[in-house]
Formats: structure tokens, C-alpha cells, sequence
């Protein structure tokens, strides 16, 4: 039997996530691609209900559940405090939400990118503050319905991987919860780097996006599939590679299978295609 | 070992002496000094712990709790807006019981931009749940980052050593280093029972009911309660040790006072010479500089003040709306005491302007001329104006 693809869990079940949560699926991933010697951060985010209320965790790991904007800055103290001790075996994990890292948390993520912290940092991205209720973050998409723009989004998503990529960090992926392999395979290639490690992953959300439970794994692999959100890896700010060859499918089939894009017009989702495929050429142009 | 240095660098040396292993700074005027000489010293190799070189103050303080929380000793300094901007993770870092150690140098809040001493920015961070000292010179400097390891490390909370923009942090004293050897006895390696360790998976700083959170609150409570007596016996220690000890209080010529000034940091400095002119005239004035500021040394102030017939306090710091910070506190310690005795509130020196053996003249002569205070704060003292 091949051992490799054996897998500890180290989520334990009875978390507090919802239903069809696609975050939980990604951190579930994550932890068992990162092993038990490691250390986690975690912030104000669906994690830290994921995580549970003491004295109870849902974690088989230490974790440190800290405060919102400091993922990073708090991930890169306990990282120094294990190399001081001599220890640079343990993994540090930070694992935030998209408005802890794209927002509020962007400063300490951008200082700790600067440093080569020795951390591995993953975005749980469910492209809003779901936590708190279904907000605007700058992780929504265009268009995208929300409690604070009932009318959608006017902005466009920030990209993350592309902004860490020009810090210049030795990693940096997209990935995504409904991609098992893909996801895993990027935690163990990071986990063989030192440095600062970056990993970006969409996470499907039932609640707020607006789709039925049971469509998670559909619809997050419709956003790879139709190049909405393509799964990649830059190294050194500069080595691209494409880890998944999507199906080229069209945009609409990812748009109309969501609640919060049901406003859309023809021409609303025409310009979205227009913006995808500029966005997927702007990406090949950058592969070697 | 005797040196000529700053209050700053008597403030690196104390912390050096510490053997922190994570440090994580950010400049800020007036406290940049710090930051320099521990780099200094890191890229000598002569540092012992790791720096880091932070993007903000926020992140400082967020790498220390965390680094804490793992299981070694931090350091940390800042001033002003950075200790303002640090606001969030003070709580915090109590809230955890990471047993940090932090300078602060006493410097103005903007607006309007301003960067000399004033105490308003740590007096801010009274509810926070730190220990806060106030001190006066560059030794004292030195010697309370030393005793604040100890202290802290007993009680699981972080403490605040407070020294003063310029007037400390730039002046040049001679100061008595101690040896490294002497401080490692005093000071035993930090070994918290519980730590961030993969070989003893644990959650920290979880979500909590309400009950759980008061009874959070409330062993935080005790905890700074018994910093007082902890920060006592550490003092007796360290002097029996290193030969210098400051209380929790610095009480001067108070035995026989019936006029007596209260206040705190370089002004404590200044009212020693005002009371000892006053003293050859044959007026009976004393001063006590509160060096403890949290936990407030309530029944230690009523035991040492309770003979004195007027009291002014001069503070370097104001609660806008209200009055000097030192001055409520001190009425509400007094409070529970059987005797009234008038407080007179002063506030000089903001903005780092000059307060001088003449002001302190001046309040002390202010006060014997009135039976009752008044309500308000007092900003000008006739004739004291330079």
C-alpha cells in the first residue's frame, strides 16, 4: 500500500461550520498535508467558530486563536520564538479569513512577506466577512451581492496571489477546497521551503454566495474550471506555473448556479467573461 | 560597571541584561535609541535573543504576545502614537497573561504634533491590565526592566516601564551596570507551565460565555492585587542584591510634612531641590513620587499621606474634561480614608514645558493660602511663568 497518500486527520468532527462549508473541507486539507509537529494561528474568522469555545477545540494542534489584523505578525512571533529555542523543524501555520488578510490584516501580511517570515500563511477565501453575517470585503468579486451592497459589488476582487507574488516571497499558490490533491500537494511543497509561504484558497460558502449545501464541491470547481479562478503557483515572484488545465468552460455556468449573482444582466456577464479571459491571457502571458 | 548613558540606552542595557529571546520594535521618537542599540548589538552577535524588525507597533506588540505564549521572554519599546496604536493588543497581551515587558517613553499625543514628554499616552492605557512604573532617572531605568521581568513572570501579567521624552530618554547619567552573572541569578530562565508545543497540543485565548469571561476578568483582578506585595518583595530582593532599591513609592522628607507635593517621573527630581530650600526656611514640605502606578498603591499612599494637612498634585498629564490623571486617582485612593484631607490638582509641564523647582515652590505656597481646594484643575501659578 502506498503510505503517502494516508492522511491524519487532525480536524476532529463535531466543529461548528456550516452546513456545506467549503472552508472546513480546505482546512481539513490543510492540516493534513501540514502534519501534527506544528503550531497554528488563527483569527476572527468562520475559523475561529470552526475552532469551537473553551475549554473545547476542534483542533489536534496548538493553536493560538489571536487577534483579527495580526495572523501574520502573530504567526512570525511564535515562528521567532521556535527558532530562539533552536526548534526549525515545527511548521507555523497562519490561517485567516479573506477580510482578516485582504483587509485588516494586509499591513502585517505585507511586513511578515517582507521579512521571509518562516510561516505558511492560507487565506480561507469565501469572498466576504461571512463570520459576522455576509459584508463587502475587497476579496468580493465584481457584481457579487452582499448585506452592505445589496445592489452588488462596483469594485473589482483584489488579487492576493499576484500581490504576494510581487513581494517577491518564495511561494505563493492559488488553490481551492474542492481540488483535494492539488491543495495537499501545494501545503507539502511549501512545507519543503523556507520563508514566507503564501497559499490562497477558495472556499465555497452555502451561506453567503447563496447556492444549495449539497453544490460546494460544483461550485468551486466551476470557478477553476471556467478560469474565474485559476489554480497556479509563482515562485520567487517569478517562476509561474498552472498546477490545473481548467476545461475553458463559460463563466455563466459559475455565475448562474449563485444567488448573490442573480441580479446579473447579459451585459453584466459579458463583461465578466471579457474580464476572464483578459485575466486568463494576462496569466499565460506570464508562464515561461 | 560605571557608564555615562542615556535613559534609553540604560533601558537597552536593562533589557539586554533580561537575556530576552524575542524582540520585535518599531522606531519612534523619542524611543528609536532603544531600537538602535539592541540592533546595535544584534549585529554584534552580542544581542542573545532574536530581533525583529516589525512594520508598526500593532505587530510589535501581536509578535510578543505570540512569541510569549510560546514559551520565551519578550521585549518591546515604544511612545506616544505607537503605544496609542498598540492600544488593542494591550488588552490583549494581559488578557493572555503574556508577561511582557515593554518601555515606554512618555511623549505627547498628537494632534497637534508634538514630541516632547507628557504622560497622557500610558495613563491612556490605565485599564488595560499592565503594570505600570513611572520613573526618574537613567538608573532607575535600567534597574525596574530587571525587576519588571521578575515581577511579571511571578504574576503573569505585562508591565509598562515608563521614563520620560528627552528628559530621561536623552539624558546622560552615570549608571551602574550589573553583571550578567548577578542579573541571571535574580532573574531564573521564564519556563511558563503552559506553552504553545506540538507535543502538548492546547487552544489559546478561545471564545468564552459570559460567566467564563467575569470569572477571566476577575483572576485578572487578583492577579494585579497581588503585584503590589510581589513588586515590593522583588524590590527588597533586588536590593539586597544589587544594592539599590526605589518602593513602590519614593517618599521624601515626609515624616514631619504638612505640606507635601505628589507626583510622579522627572518631576519627583525637580521637587526634591524646591523642598529642601523650602526645608532650610523651616517649612515642614515633603514629596511623594508614586513610582507604581498600577496597581495603585492605595493603602501604602493613605499610610505614608494620612498626617500631611494639604496635598498638591503635580501632574504632567490630563484627562481632558476632568483633571490630572495622578490627582483622581489619589483622591479616589484617599477616599477611604477616615480624614479629609484637601488635594490640591495641578497641571504643568504639559507638552514637556519646563516645570521647575519654582512651580513646585509655587503650588506648595498656593495651597497653604487656601482651605479648600477647588473642583477644577489649577494651569497657572502666579509668578511661575518664565
Amino acid at each position: 500500500m502506498n503510505r503517502e497518500n494516508v492522511y491524519t486527520d487532525l480536524l476532529y468532527p463535531g466543529h461548528m461550520a456550516c452546513a456545506g462549508c467549503g472552508e472546513v473541507i480546505g482546512l481539513k486539507l490543510v492540516l493534513q498535508a501540514a502534519g501534527e509537529r506544528v503550531v497554528a494561528v488563527v483569527v476572527p474568522s468562520c475559523l475561529g467558530i470552526i475552532l469551537g469555545p473553551f475549554p473545547y477545540s476542534s483542533f489536534r494542534i496548538p493553536v493560538f486563536h489571536a487577534a483579527f489584523e495580526t495572523a501574520a505578525s502573530s504567526a512570525a512571533g511564535i515562528s521567532n520564538a521556535l527558532l530562539s529555542k533552536g526548534d526549525n523543524e515545527t511548521i507555523v501555520l497562519a490561517l485567516a479569513g479573506d477580510g482578516g488578510t485582504t483587509d485588516i490584516g494586509f499591513q502585517a501580511l505585507s511586513g511578515a512577506a517582507d521579512r521571509n517570515e518562516d510561516i505558511i500563511y492560507c487565506c480561507f477565501d469565501n469572498e466576504g466577512y461571512m463570520n459576522t453575517g455576509i459584508q463587502v470585503s475587497s476579496s468580493t468579486p465584481q457584481h457579487a451581492w452582499t448585506m452592505t451592497t445589496p445592489l452588488g459589488k462596483p469594485q473589482k476582487k483584489k488579487n492576493m496571489v499576484e500581490i504576494m507574488g510581487a513581494h517577491r516571497i518564495p511561494y505563493a499558490a492559488s488553490a481551492c477546497a474542492c481540488f483535494p490533491d492539488d491543495l495537499r500537494i501545494k501545503v507539502m511543497e511549501a512545507k519543503k521551503i523556507k520563508g514566507m509561504r503564501y497559499i490562497h484558497i477558495l472556499s465555497p460558502c452555502p451561506t453567503g454566495w447563496r447556492y444549495q449545501e449539497k453544490l460546494t464541491p460544483t461550485i468551486g470547481r466551476l470557478a477553476v474550471e471556467t478560469n474565474y479562478y485559476p489554480l497556479y503557483e509563482i515562485r520567487n515572484g517569478e517562476d509561474y506555473r498552472i498546477t490545473h488545465q481548467s476545461r475553458n468552460l463559460p463563466v455563466d455556468s459559475y455565475l448562474e448556479a449563485q444567488g448573490r449573482f442573480s441580479h446579473l444582466t447579459r451585459r453584466d456577464s459579458d463583461a465578466i467573461q471579457r474580464e476572464v479571459d483578459r485575466s486568463w491571457d494576462d496569466l499565460n502571458r506570464r508562464l515561461k | 560597571m560605571r557608564m555615562l548613558i542615556t535613559g534609553n540606552h540604560a533601558a537597552a542595557y536593562g533589557a539586554r541584561l533580561a537575556r530576552p529571546q524575542v524582540i520585535a520594535a518599531y522606531p519612534i521618537t523619542p524611543q528609536s535609541p532603544i531600537y538602535e542599540k539592541l540592533s546595535e548589538w544584534d549585529g554584534e552577535g552580542t544581542l542573545g535573543g532574536r530581533m525583529m524588525r516589525v512594520e508598526s507597533e500593532h505587530s510589535a506588540m501581536a509578535a510578543c504576545i505570540a512569541a510569549s505564549l510560546t514559551g520565551v521572554r519578550t521585549f518591546t519599546a515604544t511612545a506616544s502614537q505607537g503605544l496609542a496604536l498598540m492600544h488593542e493588543m494591550l488588552h490583549f497581551a494581559s488578557g493572555v497573561r503574556a508577561p511582557i515587558v515593554m518601555v515606554n517613553v512618555n511623549r505627547s499625543l498628537a494632534a497637534p504634533w508634538s514630541f516632547w514628554s507628557e504622560q497622557t499616552d500610558s495613563l491612556s492605557q490605565r485599564d488595560t491590565g499592565w503594570l505600570q512604573f513611572y520613573v526618574a532617572d537613567n538608573q532607575e531605568t535600567l534597574d525596574t526592566v530587571i525587576q519588571a521581568y521578575r515581577i511579571s513572570e511571578t504574576i503573569f501579567l505585562p508591565s509598562m516601564v515608563v521614563l520620560e521624552a528627552f528628559y530621561t530618554s536623552h539624558f546622560m547619567e552615570p549608571v551602574e551596570i550589573p553583571d550578567q552573572a548577578q542579573v541571571d541569578e535574580f532573574l531564573p530562565p521564564f519556563e511558563p507551565a503552559f506553552r504553545l508545543d506540538p507535543g502538548n497540543p492546547a487552544a489559546f485565548s478561545q471564545t468564552v460565555t459570559q460567566g467564563q469571561y467575569a470569572q477571566f476578568r476577575m483572576k485578572r483582578h487578583a492577579a494585579m492585587e497581588d503585584a503590589l506585595h510581589v513588586a515590593e518583595h522583588v524590590d527588597t530582593q533586588y536590593q539586597g542584591q544589587f544594592g539599590r532599591g526605589y518602593g513602590l513609592m519614593d517618599c521624601y522628607r515626609l515624616e514631619d510634612a504638612e505640606v507635601v507635593v505628589v507626583t510622579a517621573g522627572t518631576i519627583g527630581s525637580t521637587a526634591r531641590v524646591a523642598i529642601d530650600t523650602m526645608r532650610e526656611e523651616g517649612r515642614k514640605a515633603g514629596m511623594v513620587r508614586i513610582r507604581l502606578f498600577r496597581p495603585f498603591p492605595k493603602t501604602q499612599l493613605i499610610e505614608a499621606l494620612k498626617h500631611v494637612k494639604k496635598i498638591a498634585v503635580i501632574d504632567r498629564n490630563l484627562s481632558v474634561g476632568q483633571e490630572g490623571i495622578f490627582c483622581g486617582e489619589l483622591k479616589s485612593a484617599l477616599y477611604s480614608w477616615t480624614e479629609r484631607i484637601p488635594v490640591f490638582g495641578f497641571v504643568l509641564g504639559l507638552g514637556g514645558t519646563n516645570v521647575s523647582p519654582l512651580h513646585i515652590r509655587g503650588a506648595l505656597d498656593f495651597i497653604e493660602r487656601y482651605d479648600h481646594a477647588p473642583a477644577k484643575p489649577i494651569f497657572d501659578i502666579e509668578g511661575c511663568n518664565e
